[in-house]
């Protein structure tokens, strides 16, 4: 009797584990790992790739895939070290189903190990370094913004159909800006005059400036990310080169993030990039007229690019039925990116990275005399990075 | 390279140096005075430039705007001093630099509260936007014009303040023999705290400078604030001979670093190389000269205690 009656609640309690299963999926919840830098002079694109992911779940009513959606944020200060502690004890302690918000290369490079080994998704909201696109692709890696050479492919060929002669390069003298330069160089064909390359977080471009004007270059091409960028392109302005020497740059350069700080010294320069906020689909108008309502600002690329993060979250957990334990489903459903972004078409290639337009785009002033980008033109079309054949997965 | 690009390099390296120096005086005068370490004087800096950016357009002229930021961020440092820095004096200078490297911090989010991550845009006054042909043929930026003007003239007050005032005399006598400078009836605490808030105004002032050329934003101090430290240790800690010496030493050795290292290695080596070789080597130059200075004289080309 007592055999038996230990056997039917063995039966009982394998049928309610197995009951209980599907259950607790279907009221779950999708944990996401929000690491990405919120203080210190990198913080204005953290914050708004924190609050375009926000902006999404709050269209979204709150839920992923029709799962509630809980944001556990971290601040990384643009530290490898920090944002590698915050995503472990984001995947041991608070059991995330996914990581996000990471907007430098070296410090996504630097969390790919641990979140592989504990088998977390991690999706890029900017990050996309070449060593994640190629050799060091990775299944648990979803690039959503672009390969980090993208940008910079799209303006080498648009100063190439231009017919600039001879061009100047600049960029900071560290990895992304040997990138950078190579990536212009992949498409645009002139001469280059001058590669000149600055130290990183250097203030102050008088010499460079007075070196440029004696080379007398068609164009020139700048990298400089976040205040390198506002710097040189006010000194640009105050040396009397503008208007004399035809300026361009990456769209992250010229984003509404930093136009504000250049001022109009910023007028008028053509960058190119994969979003900009005249894109016109409902989705990408609904997602410019709700990120100015609540945050009373213009979105940048970076809050942009979080938006469409979110999107395919909430795209590929519906697709799973919300079973995201199930590794293999959630990469199947992440790669079928079956979402509409707001930048229009995109699509993943076999290395996770987008296959996707890119715009070229002038920095104007808005009706309300704020300065922001229109689009010009395409310069590619569902371009693809170089790196993806050396990519086995 | 000709000469008359040599000579813009020139004048470039020259409105460097400056702007250092308005840095590293109120740095050094702190330190020579009070034998006080202040890793925070670079948010003095942004503080200055904060301000500045802000009064400037309610104002409508950038003139006005520093004339206002700069009596507030004195304000600021003499707060600072009274509050924070005071019981720091007795202490090991491992202490101090812990106790400022927390302002920093604390300014940094303090900034970010107040005026938001984002960067935020100064423009320098109408008069002062365009090139200004000096030497013929080579247009030359009027602020930066301006920049080297109003250095030197805080370069010539201080010198003035120092050797000829009242004032001066009791920040000389200050440096030697706090104590017996107690013992004669100076109210010494008073006169620290007036140097610290003179120190921050100078770093304010810079900050103001600097501010219509550069990006105003969080953390902009710090990276002033590593090249401010490399001037006054090669021009001796303490003196503000020194710090003009070191400042203008380390604009123009920068500048033309930058300016004619990639030219002539491009002399030795293929061009590729040579640019990124040269923008490395370039970036090392000050570092270079500060341990050549240390190596020659090592308390730095004036020491104030000598």
């Amino acid at each position: 009797m007592k055999s038996v009656s230990r056997g039917v609640a063995a039966v009982l309690a394998a049928g309610l584990a197995c009951f209980a299963a599907p259950l607790s999926a279907q009221t779950g919840e999708v944990k996401v790992g929000m690491i990405t830098t919120l203080s210190g002079p990198g913080s204005g694109l953290g914050i708004d790739v924190r609050d375009g992911f926000a902006l999404a779940l709050k269209d979204l009513g709150g839920t992923l895939g029709g799962l509630k959606a809980t944001v556990i944020e971290g601040d990384d200060q643009q530290k490898p070290d920090i944002a590698k502690q915050l995503a472990d004890r984001m995947v041991e302690r608070d059991d995330v189903d996914v990581v996000t918000g990471i907007i430098w290369s070296n410090l996504a490079l630097a969390l790919m190990p641990s979140l592989e080994r504990a088998e977390v998704f991690f999706l890029s909201p900017n990050a996309g370094p070449s060593q994640l696109a190629g050799k060091q692709c990775n299944p648990f890696f979803f690039g959503v913004a672009y390969q980090n050479d993208g940008q910079h492919e799209a303006m080498g060929q648009h100063m190439q159909s231009q017919g600039i002669k001879r061009a100047y390069l600049m960029a900071p003298n560290y990895p992304a800006g040997k990138d950078a330069l190579t990536g212009v160089k992949r498409f645009f064909k002139g001469e280059v005059v001058g590669e000149v390359y600055t130290a990183v977080g250097q203030l102050d471009y008088a010499a460079e400036l007075a070196q440029l004007r004696a080379a007398a270059p068609d164009g020139i091409y700048i990298f400089y990310p976040g205040g390198m960028g506002i710097n040189f392109v006010k000194q640009f302005e105050q040396a009397g080169l503008k208007g004399k020497v035809p300026l361009f740059g990456p769209g992250f350069s010229f984003s509404e993030d930093s136009l504000p700080a250049i001022g109009d010294a910023a007028l008028g320069v053509m960058n190119t990039a994969q979003w900009s906020g005249d894109i016109d689909n409902p989705q990408n108008r609904k997602f410019v007229q709700g990120f100015e309502a609540a945050y009373n600002r213009l979105p940048s690329v970076y809050a942009a690019q979080a938006y469409d993060t979110a999107l395919l979250l909430d795209s590929a957990v519906r697709r799973t039925g919300g079973k995201l334990d199930d590794k293999n489903a959630l990469r199947a459903a992440l790669k079928a990116a079956d979402f509409k972004s707001i930048r229009g078409d995109f699509k993943f290639n076999a290395n996770h990275f987008p296959i996707q337009d890119y715009y070229l785009r002038e920095v104007v002033k808005d009706d309300k005399g704020r300065l922001t980008n229109v689009i010009r033109g395409t310069v590619f079309e569902d371009h693809a990075d170089p790196y993806a054949a050396e990519c086995r997965m | 390279m000709n000469t008359l690009l040599l000579v813009e390099q020139g004048l470039n390296g020259l409105q460097l140096g400056v702007m250092l120096f308005l840095m590293a005086a109120g740095l050094t005068l702190v330190f020579g005075i009070m034998d006080m370490i202040n890793l925070a004087h670079g948010s003095f800096y942004m503080v200055g430039a904060y301000l500045t950016a802000t009064f400037a357009p309610l104002l409508d002229s950038f003139v006005l705007g520093v004339l206002v930021a700069l009596p507030l961020a004195a304000l600021a440092g003499m707060a600072v001093e009274m509050v924070a820095l005071r019981t720091l004096y007795r202490r090991e200078h491992l202490d101090q630099v812990l106790a400022t490297f927390g302002l920093i911090l604390f300014f940094n989010e303090l900034v970010r509260i107040v005026w938001g991550p984002q960067p935020i845009f100064l423009s320098p006054p109408a008069w002062l936007g365009g090139t200004v042909e000096i030497i013929p043929g080579v247009p030359y930026p009027a602020f930066r014009l301006a920049i080297i003007g109003v250095g030197l003239a805080v370069a010539g007050f201080l010198y003035l303040l120092i050797t000829r005032t009242r004032t001066g005399m009791l920040i000389r006598a200050g440096a030697s023999n706090r104590e017996m400078l107690g013992a004669l009836g100076v109210d010494v605490k008073r006169l620290y705290t007036l140097v610290f808030g003179l120190g921050a105004a100078l770093a304010a002032l810079a900050g103001a400078m600097a501010g219509p050329i550069l990006a105003v934003q969080v953390g902009m101090g710090e990276s002033v604030l590593i090249l401010t430290f490399v001037v006054i240790v090669i021009g001796g800690l303490g003196s503000v001979r020194g710090a003009l010496a070191g400042a203008l030493l380390v604009g123009m050795a920068d500048t033309m670093a930058r300016a004619l290292l990639p030219t002539l290695l491009r002399a030795v080596m293929p061009p590729s190389q040579a640019d990124g070789m040269g923008a490395s080597l370039a970036s090392m130059t000050i570092y270079i000269l500060m341990a050549a200075v240390l190596a020659w004289k090592p308390r730095g080309l004036f020491p104030a205690h000598a």
